[in-house]
């Protein structure tokens, strides 16, 4: 394809959906497919071809909508109406025309106009529940491949990097190194053989943003991967995804072999002299290669293990080469930064954290699901007006980041969602997982799950995280049982220091954060439950009469 | 060859570039406890007992794979590391089945080494008693988990060294352990050529020679200089 050709094909592709009466969109995202989106999707199909309307109206598969906790959802009328809890049933409702006979779905219908919708920016979801994920045509209609276009054509390298500088975007795994000074490390340094890896290990427990990103609208993580591969000069990418993501794999897949065929990838890119591969490698269960050492070594076919660093992998990544690492959603906002300048995309946000941010909402809240909103936003903002508050029952607190993260409590609840404001709270950005519990959830039990997963997930090189982390799990163990005393507090507390202090890798090191966070808002929790054998929230089963 | 002036721990030494601060500060008489470390192979800097603080920089570093700089002033001996490594070592106490006084190793080990220097007299976390098995199956050598460390030295050195990488690592966590070849017995092992570098290696009484009673064992911790130096230099010399 060259860039004419992409232009034509555009040009075309929107002629014709805008020629059709109407574009039915079904969420076929994990969440939605798990309540019967598939099933939902073939009944209108079957309708809308009974009802012989096949020409005019073109049902869709498309990535998520965003409110999960409505699913399986359907967008009709190109976009304008939204329902949610739709059944097989209302397929003919749906694929009739006829505003009268979608009367039955109204009380279904989900307001466009209400504060999850209106309060959301989005950058990197502009095209999930848009663009069917299996079309690369329908990823080119809504502009897909014209900042690769732009970048090969128009600016050079350099620029390309000085581009992604200006926006001031930065890592968004967690850790938030800016990307642009990353990209400038790989691309100084001197060697015919560079990689670009895409790092689709999300491990988090609760968090499902790079997941949806990959499922909803794959193409945009490859066109940001080919403008870093020409950005940094590399040749070969990897994308990391873990095992567990079947439908992202698949959906990668397709949309590889799609931008294979259209020389969208491959050698001579868009008739260009710049050729760029992409293979995926498929994670088979460990957390601990989401650390990009030991996701190295995982690519490199050995045991996935850290490393000390430095060197860090700018200098000698993969297969000792240099090697640029960046998360999903990192690689996700390229393209649009391309497109509409860096300075456009400073333009969002905060002073020192740009852009938007993706988190997926989940636990005690009434709209479960994916939402970006611009970095800054109050975390008030996220859980009461977008996320629409807790169910039943009182907030107490949000945990943001993960195992790697920390429970931050009422107080703090306007605090602005950036980088610097979170890790001041003891908490951190992390990818974006963002759990919310109610008064009925025990703090010292929230710290003990996460330290029993980063247990069963540490790796066992280092001592520290090894036998560190099963020490620090039995004395919360315990403490939920009523069988914990003033000492263990103090042992978990020294434990907490040794860990962050001489763990090898990330991992180990932020693995006592949300004891930490906890200890420094809950403490009292703790006490009751060692002092007086009582769970506050009402959460722990304490038996009477066994001795602390 | 470029020289690297540094202070450790008050005195001025020197070492070449791309030298590490634990061999500088080892060649000088400055002992930074170690586990996974030994001479003539690679450093993985996993027991994290010979982290040391560098002026200026927040995060303690592993000295075995910090090559020194001009300039750099190192602290291997502060009471934050002393601190740091007595629970490193009370960990390994608790993780595995240390008993000294059953073990052929009682009196030349390593681990009871150190636990002496640092004045453990008693273990503070909860001790784990794991179920674990002993492997007899070789003839002339035997494989106790239960006083396995993980250091790895025996899968680096039959890897490195002896050519043979009989010994890898099966499962994550606190769940690892040290297996020959795909996890069948020792003495089943294909790869193994008997040579007992691992054993010679081990810090521990893991790998010990059959045949030695309590306290008998004694290991030699030079040969491998001499087999690198043989290498690298051709030369039978120490």
């Amino acid at each position: 394809m060259t860039i004419e050709e992409l232009n034509q094909t555009q040009a075309d592709e929107t002629a014709r959906q805008q020629a059709l009466d109407e574009r039915i969109y079904c969420c076929t995202a994990a969440g939605c497919i798990s309540c019967g989106a598939e099933g939902l999707r073939n009944a209108i199909t079957e309708q809308v071809k009974s009802q012989g309307r096949l020409d005019k109206v073109e049902v869709c598969g498309t990535g998520c909508m965003g409110m999960c906790s409505r699913g399986p959802l359907v967008m009709a009328a190109s976009g304008t109406a939204l329902y949610g809890n739709v059944t097989p049933s209302d397929a003919p409702a749906l694929a009739s025309g006829n505003p009268l006979d979608r009367r039955p779905l109204a009380d279904r219908q989900i307001d466009l106009n209400a504060p999850f919708f209106t309060q959301q920016v989005r950058i990197v979801l502009a095209n999930s529940g848009r663009v069917d994920p299996e079309k690369l045509t329908d990823y080119i209609a809504a502009g897909g491949y014209q900042s690769l276009a732009r970048a090969l054509t128009e600016l050079k390298p350099p620029e390309v990097i000085e581009e992604v500088k200006t926006s001031g975007l930065r890592g968004r795994g967690g850790a938030g190194y800016p990307t642009g000074l990353k990209w400038e490390l790989v691309s100084k340094q001197i060697s015919p053989t560079k990689y670009i890896v895409c790092n689709a290990d999300e491990g988090d427990p609760g968090a499902f943003m790079d997941r949806s990103v990959l499922e909803g609208d794959p193409h945009r993580v490859l066109e940001g991967m080919a403008i870093a591969g020409y950005a940094v000069g590399a040749q070969q990418g990897y994308i990391y995804v873990r095992g567990e993501y079947g439908l992202a794999i698949q959906r990668l897949q397709t949309a590889i072999k799609q931008a294979e065929r259209e020389h969208l990838l491959g050698s001579r890119i868009l008739e260009s002299g710049f050729g760029f591969r992409i293979d995926l490698r498929i994670g088979a269960g460990a957390f601990v290669c989401g650390e990009e050492t030991a996701l190295i070594a995982s690519i490199e076919g050995k045991r996935g293990q850290p490393r000390q660093r430095p060197p860090y992998p700018p200098e000698s990544g993969l297969w000792n080469q240099p090697t640029l690492i960046n998360n999903v959603e990192t690689f996700a906002n390229i393209p649009p930064i391309i497109e509409k300048g860096g300075a456009w995309f400073a333009s969002i946000g905060t002073p020192s954290s740009k852009g938007t941010k993706v988190f997926a909402l989940a636990g005690k809240i009434a709209n479960t699901g994916l939402i970006e909103v611009p970095m800054g936003t109050a975390l008030r903002t996220i859980l009461f007006d977008i996320g629409g508050g807790i169910p039943e029952g009182k907030f107490k607190a949000a945990q943001t980041g993960g195992p790697s993260g920390g429970c931050i409590p009422e107080q703090f609840l306007d605090t602005p969602v950036d980088y610097e404001s979170l890790a001041r709270i003891g908490s951190i950005m992390g990818s974006g997982g963002l759990i919310v519990m109610d008064n009925a959830s025990c703090m010292v039990d929230v710290a003990r799950f996460f330290m029993e997963f980063c247990m069963d997930e540490s790796c066992g090189k280092c001592i520290p995280c090894r036998a560190g982390t099963v020490q620090m799990h039995d004395i919360l163990r315990r403490m939920t049982l009523g069988d914990a005393s003033e000492d263990d507090l103090a042992m978990l507390e020294e434990l907490s220091g040794l860990l962050r202090e001489t763990s090898l890798c990330g991992l180990g090191q932020t693995a006592p954060n949300p004891v930490m966070s906890t200890l420094r808002y809950f403490r009292q929790e703790y006490e009751a439950h060692i002092r007086e054998r009582r769970c506050p929230a009402g959460h722990c089963r304490i038996e009477a009469g066994v001795p602390a | 060859m470029s020289v690297k002036t540094l202070e450790i721990d008050g005195k001025m030494l020197t070492g070449v570039a791309g030298e590490t601060i634990f061999s500088v500060a080892w060649n000088k008489g400055i002992r930074i406890p170690r586990l996974c470390h030994i001479g003539g192979i690679s450093d993985v800097g996993a027991c994290r007992l010979c982290l040391v603080e560098i002026e200026g920089q927040k995060k303690l570093q592993a000295s075995c794979l910090t090559p020194v700089e001009e300039g750099m002033v190192v602290h291997t001996d502060t009471p934050k590391l002393r601190a740091h490594r007595r629970l490193i070592v009370e960990l390994l106490f608790a993780e595995r089945n240390h008993i000294c006084s059953v073990c052929v190793m009682n009196g030349d080990c390593e681990l009871q080494e150190l636990a002496t220097e640092l004045g453990i007299d008693h273990v503070r976390v909860r001790y784990q008693f794991p179920s674990l098995p002993v492997d007899l199956t070789h003839e002339r050598f035997g494989l106790d988990h239960n006083r396995c460390i993980l250091c790895t030295r025996c899968i680096r050195v039959c890897d490195e060294v002896e050519g043979a990488h009989t010994w890898d690592m099966l499962g994550r966590g606190t769940n690892s352990r040290v297996i020959s070849d795909l996890g069948e017995p020792w003495g089943a092992s294909d790869s193994c050529t008997s040579c007992g570098k691992c054993v010679q290696v081990c810090p521990t009484g893991a790998l010990f020679a059959k045949g030695k009673a309590v306290g008998e064992m004694r290991k030699d911790r030079t040969f491998l200089k001499y087999i690198v130096t043989a290498r690298e230099k051709k030369q039978w010399i120490e």
